[in-house]
């Protein structure tokens, strides 16, 4: 604004008197937003502190304060000794179970929503939109409501207690989110591309695969971000449907936290909670500019 | 020889809607049929038919003497050209172009003869490695009728092809479809709501107005032998002029009176007509109505008439006049002595003249 203004000559003589104004707010609005950003990085940053203090510097320190000698031995023993409950392995363990759970749930999740989204939204048949608006309250459904029912159902199975069960648990929870994403994002695409293709030759798998697929990175990308933020946070499901040696992260972390012998050890916990979070931390800051893309897509076209 | 394009009894509802109505046409090879009518009259929903995009609920299509009512798309040896492109958005314009034959799983070699080929005829050799979004209006429009023409078909659909360029644009491809047209002798099905491209580009139309054909015929037969009010009205620019008259047997001819305000009624005698109900519909075009003097004909007949506006258009001049209660265009050379308010005197081309039944809009001559 203050440069196109002093570009013109006519306008320099008022110049001073408003860019002040201007200038003023510009630097309360930075005050304010770096305020917030303050406000919302505390909580990191006591974490990340107390994560490389050492127990006795908590006891006797500040919260805020800088760790005077700062030492990896917290982290490494949340990665591979603190005790849940009776095992004294660390998160490893759990870290993996969640990796192996969430790496194929997400995946498996987001193909069988891409090619939902792609049906639904070009390739209309009778009742389409009822059973999209069903998969639509599926998203709704609180986890609490559907806790038993997949029990029983995982039980009959013969998958109860099992990574693969979490995963199936996963992959049917997260289809109704990830059609809806591909639905609303196929749906902008002209029909007519389809139309074209069927007329060039081209089949329902070869249509998706050819022509859909490569235009779809950035909803896949907020598909795969959902998801994986949603199976590797998800606490609830973790805990009802694994089993000793089946249990994701989450679970560990919360076993870890809770399972004290003597003294409690903030720098472990916190080490260990940042452990936990880091995978989709890291998902977010690779890519996260897609993901905003992605769910402004529809919205830019008009 | 069989018509290229047969189409028979042909019925098309969506659900209680019926959106075409008892369809009958046929087009020979090297034909150029083009469906025309108002927005909403279903001439897409008739091509995507013919393409097999959309189901039929009765009768039968024929492409090159084959059954192809329930065959799908890919087998009716068709290629289309749609009215937004549908260039694939990821695909670079040669593989635009070849995807078809990929997916038909031509040979390498003969793909890029056929790609080399038809680049060359529609001169977009150098947009070949780039993406439809790098591409101007026209560029996309000619890439989307390259990835018709390297297939080669027995039947060419067009769907709306130029509505979506701007007005120099699109009288450009209009006479380069037309040449296209000529040197392949390629049989095309074109759908427009714009009459001039289809009366430039036709050798056959077919008027649709709510589902229903109104009238199939050449050019020249549905311009000046319109068979109902609606083509008569639809086809032209400006429209034909119809005007209320009666028409009263006199001998074997008849005397045709139009009613005007604030003047006695203008009195045509016409010789060729007879049989006419009291009361009729006359229609003119405007471009048979002229200036006393500047047409010449057994049948002219000249009367006074009151100006009241007058529209210099280059060319042309159009004088608007007033007779039996509606405006009347008359089409007039562009140094016309015609001046807004004054009465001039018009001559009336009645060789060319139409005559409708107001109630059922029928073409009674």
């Amino acid at each position: 604004m203050t440069d196109v203004t002093a570009t013109h000559a006519p306008a320099q003589a008022v110049r001073p008197a408003r860019s002040w104004g201007k200038t003023a707010l510009r630097w309360i609005l930075y005050i304010v937003l770096g305020l917030f950003a303050l406000w919302y990085l505390m909580p990191l940053f006591v974490m990340l502190t107390t994560s490389i203090k050492t127990l006795e510097e908590i006891r006797t320190g500040s919260l805020i304060a800088l760790p005077r000698d700062a030492t990896l031995e917290p982290w490494a023993k949340a990665w591979s000794g603190a005790c849940t409950g009776i095992q004294c392995e660390g998160l490893r363990p759990f870290f993996w179970n969640s990796v192996i759970l969430a790496v194929p749930s997400v995946l498996i999740s987001t193909v069988i929503g891409a090619l939902n989204g792609y049906v639904i939204a070009q390739w209309r048949f009778k009742g389409a939109n009822i059973i999209f608006a069903l998969m639509l309250f599926g998203c709704f459904i609180p986890f609490q409501v559907v806790l038993l029912p997949m029990a029983r159902m995982l039980g009959l199975m013969g998958i109860a207690g099992t990574i693969p069960g979490l995963m199936f648990v996963h992959i049917i929870y997260g289809l109704g989110f990830t059609t809806l994403f591909f639905r609303n994002y196929y749906v902008t695409i002209p029909s007519e591309l389809v139309k074209a293709a069927k007329v060039d030759g081209a089949g329902f798998l070869r249509i998706f695969v050819s022509i859909f697929l490569p235009l779809s990175l950035p909803i896949v990308v907020v598909s795969v971000i959902w998801q994986f933020t949603q199976i590797w946070n998800d606490f609830l499901f973790g805990v009802s449907f694994s089993s000793a040696g089946t249990q994701p992260v989450t679970v560990a972390l919360n076993n870890i936290v809770n399972s004290t012998t003597g003294v409690k050890e903030y720098n472990v916990d916190m080490a260990a909670a940042i452990i936990a979070a880091l995978p989709t931390l890291l998902v977010y800051v690779v890519a996260g500019k897609y993901f905003i893309r992605g769910l402004t897509a529809g919205s830019v076209k008009g | 020889m069989a018509p290229i394009l047969d189409i028979s009894k042909l019925q098309k509802s969506y659900g209680a809607t019926h959106v075409l109505k008892d369809i009958n046409v046929q087009i020979d090879e090297g034909d150029f049929l083009v469906l025309v009518g108002p927005s909403g009259c279903g001439k897409s929903t008739l091509l995507n038919c013919i393409a097999g995009l959309e189901p039929i609920t009765g009768g039968s299509i024929h492409i090159g003497g084959r059954d192809m009512t329930h065959v799908s798309p890919k087998d009716r040896d068709i290629a289309m050209v749609f009215q937004s492109y549908a260039l694939y958005p990821t695909m670079s314009v040669a593989k635009n172009i070849t995807f078809g034959m990929k997916v038909r799983g031509v040979d390498q070699a003969t793909q890029e003869a056929k790609l080399a080929d038809v680049a060359r005829q529609l001169q977009i050799e150098k947009l070949l490695n780039r993406r439809p979004g790098q591409l101007s209006g026209g560029q996309r429009q000619r890439v989307a009728m390259g990835r018709a023409l390297v297939r080669d078909p027995k039947l060419f659909l067009f769907d709306e092809p130029l509505s979506n360029l701007d007005a120099k644009l699109r009288v450009e491809m209009r006479s380069e479809i037309k040449k296209l047209h000529h040197s392949m002798n390629a049989s095309i099905v074109y759908v427009t709501h714009d009459q001039i491209e289809a009366m430039t580009l036709a050798t056959k139309i077919v008027v649709l107005k709510d589902g229903v054909v109104q009238q199939i015929g050449s050019p020249s037969e549905i311009y000046n032998k319109p068979a109902n009010l609606f083509v008569a009205d639809f086809m032209g620019s400006p429209a034909m002029n119809l005007i209320p008259a009666r028409a009263e047997p006199e001998g074997g001819a008849t005397r045709i009176e139009i009613d005007r305000e604030g003047a006695a009624p203008i009195i045509l005698h016409d010789p060729h007509a007879s049989g006419l109900p009291r009361d009729i519909i006359l229609g003119l075009r405007p471009e048979d109505i002229a200036e006393a003097g500047f047409r010449a004909g057994e049948d002219v007949q000249e009367a006074q008439c009151l100006v009241d506006m007058v529209e210099p258009a280059g060319a042309d001049t159009y004088v608007m006049s007033r007779l039996g209660g509606t405006g009347v265009t008359a089409r007039l050379h562009a140094e016309t002595i015609a001046r807004p308010g004054e009465q001039m005197t018009l001559a009336f081309d009645l060789g060319k003249v139409s005559y409708f039944e107001p109630g059922t809009g029928t073409r009674l001559n």
